[in-house]
């Protein structure tokens, strides 16, 4: 029975995973004045953070309550930028957010039906979505496909650099209070008399708090497991693709109309598309592919050349460009395409903010929001009950995990009483 | 001309006889032998610098001279980034400088 | 000829290693296919005139030109082996039942090049090693030439970098590089070895220590006979710390260096000079072993067993990827490795050879290994990363406001290492200079895309390539 808490001092709430979901977590958390302990097994921003895009899109989302929390985030992140600028200094590398704006192309008839159909839904939804012609469509974007027919123009969509977003807001939580640790990992739980969870264990100690938030990306599942608890997030990997460096001709983010198909299916087989950007640092970006093959991390010189494909099929000019670079990275991916934000159901002292799939990024600063609201009672920006660890679509997967967990859990019951006292309301 | 191809008479490997090309540098004609890459008639012809770095619009030509560095990168015949220090100069390419490519968008940070 | 009679043995990189593995594989009874990316065969070594300018003396630049020669002609005129020059390998699919080499055939950079897939019985990786050069403030100025760089321009180009050259860095490379140079006509005003006096200088003074290594004691030996005959000071413990210039470089400044290479203060001379080669070491190039999962050593080169297989089954490797260890080396482990992929005992000889070699390598590392001082000759200005020009201050200040010592993370808030090279250049440096070394792992050498690709041509690739029959008999003329 391990009762010390070598790990360091106790902390209000241990976030697990620096990653840009854990970064928001702990910067809203903090500034809210709760003591913060961030752990990470390996570095941070180094992860799913570091190995994705930073669009942060309404266009491929369809009305519900994952569009409901991509326009309140994505409202979020134009004042964060700011704030997180300010607060940081101009010598700190700038987040890079660009309000530049989504354009969804079709090349068919029946593409141009079904995206209107979408943009419809969107607008009710309350997002800016304005159908274009072909013809607009090359004046937004001159170097388009001649193919193209039409589209929908999307002013909402903006993109930030994720890996500075994500060490800007452990910056920023850090001048709050918050503590980052990395290369620590977390191995287990620390339970209270009554079972409730109380700190984790870790690779470099034990560490009480009076609420632990899972925010682990893709490996969500792995720690939920750790801690006694259930979690049905898988990977689902992606691979993006980056030219060199060139004179910008790519001024929005561009994809073809299958985007939207790909993100809403559950397929394992590999599924394409091709969201063209251009960065700040002149390379264009080309992503992205959608496989489920686990934590396989071997690239395949065919997913590369399907996503080739779909892109020149969208700006022909890019054939002759270079690309020196592709790199993969693992969406924490839900059944139900939805993030759990919440409290778990079974587990008292234990919260989840993860399987943001491939929208971690946008949905970020509203799901650090959440977060704090939900363990500090405060009131939620959104309806939070969709994203709750207990909604019918994942009670319904549920297995019953009581007792197979327990090996993982110590009781550390002489740090109960302190730690419950730790979140403040 | 600091840098310079070796005169074929004073050259110990004795070379055979030049079989001259030109190729069209900004503009500008720029002899060379056949065989030669673009680099090497760069440098032969006392060129040492054709590329502007994108940030600092700093002058670059020729570092690693095997294709790792990516210094030397010029546009042939339209076609950009390629490495001058691997491709092997034809009759008439029409090589242009690289300039800067962030349109507009100095780092900030720098 | 005791191997797997028909196996196919696909060899990348036509170097002294990748030459003697095709022609021992291929006297082992394999199919043999020899890629390299260059227009002709013999990799850094023997870097030499192309076709299109054929020499009468060619010799006279080189050494071993009779091996070369022979291995060339004999793998060119060998009825198993496929030769495929301007054959770029960019990228590798491990598989469950092993690699699939994915390789466009055509001019470098071109667009359009023709795509080509195999997959090998057995794979040899003798990809080489490029020459790493630490940052100092102006090595950016046009001028300023790795060494390989003054090296390869005189040998395949018969370009002379300058007429006052200044060559300096670290081990015995350094020394053909100043050969070559002098048989360009340039004057070299110096050459600069910063490790001190007890490394290569105890060597040239005693020879016989390198007795073990015939071949390499009797080059070494020739080099320093002719740097005397042209009064070029050798000086140990001393490096270039500044190169200087409007728009190029006009001058340098040298400095004596302590043992750990910091520059000793008050030591500096300034120096006119109209070019700098300067190296201190080798990077391997290792996208494809990293790509096929092998394992690393700490300083990072693929870890072999005697007989050069890697830890990947079907893989081995041979020459500079496997350490740093001169042409002798690779030319004995691509024997051994050649021999050991087509199924085959390698000959006892051949396993000596490499056993002596070996030795060699270790030497060169132990007495020429980059010192940590050398960090005290940057400056805040100096650039660091040259594709995206990160400062050393900046790289610093970066890492310090975001509490950051990764080298991912720092990458992509600094800039370092994002640009074409892929930090090819700065990687190492970058890596040392955070102290965020990855010890057994790939770090900044993971590049599943090894180099860069048009996106047509990926865009081109069959969906399901259609492998080549196992090559015929006729060798491609290069
Ligand atoms: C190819 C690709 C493209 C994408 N494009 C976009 C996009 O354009 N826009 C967008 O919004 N999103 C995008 N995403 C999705 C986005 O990247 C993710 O949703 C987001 O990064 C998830 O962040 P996270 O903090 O949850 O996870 P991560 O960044 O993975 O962070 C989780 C952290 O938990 C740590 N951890 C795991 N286990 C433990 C343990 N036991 N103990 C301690 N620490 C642990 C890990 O080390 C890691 O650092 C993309 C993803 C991919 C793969
Ligand atoms: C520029 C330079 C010049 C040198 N000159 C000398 C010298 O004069 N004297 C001396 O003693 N040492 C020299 N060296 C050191 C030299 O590396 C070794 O002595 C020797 O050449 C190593 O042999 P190797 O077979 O291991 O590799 P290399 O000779 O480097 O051969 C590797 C080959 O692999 C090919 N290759 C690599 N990757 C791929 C790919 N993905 N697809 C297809 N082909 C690929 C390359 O094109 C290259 O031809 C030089 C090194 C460099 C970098
Ligand atoms: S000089 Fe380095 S790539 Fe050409």
């Amino acid at each position: 029975m391990s009762t010390g808490v070598s790990g360091g001092a106790a902390a209000d709430v241990v976030v697990v995973g620096a990653g840009i979901v854990g970064a928001a977590c702990a910067r809203a958390l903090a500034r809210a004045g709760t003591r913060v302990t961030v752990l990470d097994r390996g570095a941070a921003a180094s992860a799913t953070s570091a190995h994705g895009e930073g669009n942060l899109l309404v266009s491929d989302k369809g009305p519900g309550p994952e569009l409901d929390l991509a326009l309140v985030s994505l409202r979020r992140w134009t004042v964060l930028a700011g704030e997180l600028a300010d607060e940081l200094g101009p010598r700190f590398p700038s987040v890079e957010h660009e309000p530049k704006g989504g354009l969804v192309v079709v090349a068919s008839e029946p593409g141009l039906a079904g995206l209107r159909e979408l943009a419809a839904g969107q607008r009710a939804a309350g997002v800016e979505a304005v159908e274009v012609t072909g013809e607009q469509a090359r004046e937004l974007e001159p170097d388009l496909a001649p193919g193209v027919l039409g589209g929908v123009h999307y002013p909402q969509d903006a993109q930030v650099q994720p890996v500075v977003a994500t060490e800007a807001l452990l910056a920023s939580a850090r001048r709050a209070g918050a503590v980052v640790r990395t290369g620590v990992e977390v191995t287990g739980g620390l339970r209270g008399a009554d079972g409730r969870l109380v700190g984790v264990t870790t690779s470099a100690g034990d560490l009480a708090a009076g609420a632990v938030v899972v925010a682990a990306g893709p490996w969500s599942g792995e720690v939920a497991r750790r801690l006694g608890a259930w979690v049905p997030v898988r990977p689902r990997r992606g691979t993006v693709l980056v030219t060199t460096p060139m004179s910008q001709r790519v001024h929005h983010k561009v994809y073809d109309g299958d985007y939207f198909a790909a993100t809403q299916s559950a397929g394992a087989e590999l599924q394409t598309s091709a969201v063209v950007e251009s960065t700040r640092g002149g390379t264009v970006l080309i992503g992205s592919s959608r496989e489920q093959v686990g934590f396989d991390d071997r690239p395949r010189a065919e997913v590369l050349a399907h996503m080739a494909r779909r892109a020149v099929a969208v700006f022909p000019f890019l054939a002759q460009t270079n690309v020196m670079r592709s790199y993969l990275g693992f969406r924490p991916y839900m059944p139900d395409h939805l993030p759990v934000i919440g409290a778990d159901p079974e587990l008292p002292g234990l919260w989840f903010a993860t399987g943001h799939e491939g929208a971690g990024v946008g949905l970020a600063p509203a799901t650090g929001d959440l977060v704090a609201a939900a363990l500090l009672g405060a009131d939620p920006a959104v309806d939070p009950r969709p994203y709750a660890a207990d909604r019918p679509t994942l009670s319904a997967l549920r297995p019953d995990v009581s007792d197979a967990q327990a090996a993982q859990v110590t009781c550390a019951s002489g740090t109960t009483e302190k730690a419950h006292e730790g979140v403040r309301p | 001309m600091t840098s310079h191809r070796i005169s074929a008479e004073a050259d110990p490997v004795r070379p055979g006889a030049d079989r001259p090309l030109t190729i069209v540098v900004d503009g500008e004609p720029v002899t060379g032998t056949a065989g030669q890459t673009l680099a090497g008639v760069l440098l032969g012809a006392g060129r040492r610098e054709w590329r502007t770095t994108s940030g600092g619009g700093a002058p670059r030509g020729v570092f690693c001279g095997i294709g790792v560095c990516f210094d030397c990168l010029v546009e042939v015949n339209g076609l950009r980034d390629v490495r001058a220090c691997l491709r092997r100069a034809q009759d008439g390419d029409v090589v242009v400088r690289q300039g800067p490519d962030r349109a507009g968008a100095q780092e900030a940070d720098r | 000829m005791n191997g797997v009679r028909g196996r196919h043995v696909v060899v990348v990189g036509a170097g002294p290693a990748g030459l003697a593995a095709a022609r021992a594989a291929a006297d082992a009874g394999a199919r043999v296919t020899l890629l390299d990316a260059a227009d002709g065969l013999g990799g850094q070594y023997w870097r030499h005139l192309p076709q299109a300018r054929p020499a009468a003396r060619e010799q006279v630049l080189h050494h071993r030109w009779d091996t070369y020669r022979e291995l060339s002609a004999a793998v060119r005129e060998h009825p198993a082996v496929t030769v495929r020059a301007s054959a770029q390998v960019w990228s590798l699919d491990r598989l469950d039942d092993g690699v699939r080499l994915h390789v466009l055939v055509g001019e470098p950079d071109d667009a359009g090049r023709a795509p080509l897939a195999l997959a090998p019985d057995a794979l040899v990786l003798a990809t080489g090693a490029h020459d790493r050069t630490l940052p100092f403030p102006g090595w950016q100025l046009p001028g300023v030439y790795s060494a390989g760089a003054a090296q390869a321009l005189a040998k395949g180009e018969r370009v002379a970098v300058g007429r006052r050259v200044v060559v300096a860095g670290a081990g015995p490379f350094l020394l053909p590089v100043a050969s070559s140079l002098l048989r360009t006509g340039a004057a070299v005003l110096g050459v600069h070895e910063a490790s001190r006096a007890g490394a290569l200088a105890r060597w040239l003074d005693r020879p016989w220590e390198l007795a073990a290594v015939p071949g390499k004691a009797a080059e070494l030996a020739g080099y320093v006979a002719e740097l005397a005959r042209h009064r070029v000071p050798w000086r140990a413990g001393e490096a270039v710390v500044a190169a200087h210039g409007d728009g190029q470089v006009e001058a340098v400044t040298i400095a004596r260096l302590d043992a750990r290479w910091a520059p000793v203060p008050g030591t500096e001379r300034v120096v006119a000079a109209d070019a700098v080669a300067v190296s201190h070491g080798f990077t391997p190039r290792l996208e494809l072993a990293v790509a096929a999962g092998c394992a690393l050593t700490p300083g990072r080169f693929v870890v072999v067993d005697r007989a050069q297989a890697t830890s990947v089954p079907g893989v081995w490797a041979a020459g500079e990827v496997t350490g740093i260890g001169g042409a002798d080396a690779a030319l004995a482990e691509g024997a051994v490795a050649g021999a050991a992929a087509a199924g085959a005992d390698p000959a006892p000889s051949a396993v000596r050879a490499r056993d002596r070699a070996r030795g060699f390598t270790a030497r060169i590392e132990a007495a020429h290994g980059v010192r940590g001082g050398w960090v005290r000759w940057l400056r805040d200005d100096t650039v660091v990363c040259r594709c995206e020009e990160t400062t050393y201050g900046r790289l610093r200040e970066v890492a310090d406001l975001t509490a950051s010592r990764e080298t991912r993370s720092v990458k992509l808030t600094s800039r370092a290492g994002l640009g074409p090279c892929q930090a090819r250049m700065c990687g190492r440096t970058v890596e040392e200079l955070l102290g965020a070394m990855d010890p057994g792992g790939p770090g900044v050498d993971r590049r599943p895309v090894v180099v860069p690709v048009r996106l047509g041509d990926l865009a081109a690739l069959p969906d399901a390539p259609e492998l080549p029959p196992t090559p015929a008999t006729t060798g491609d003329p290069t």
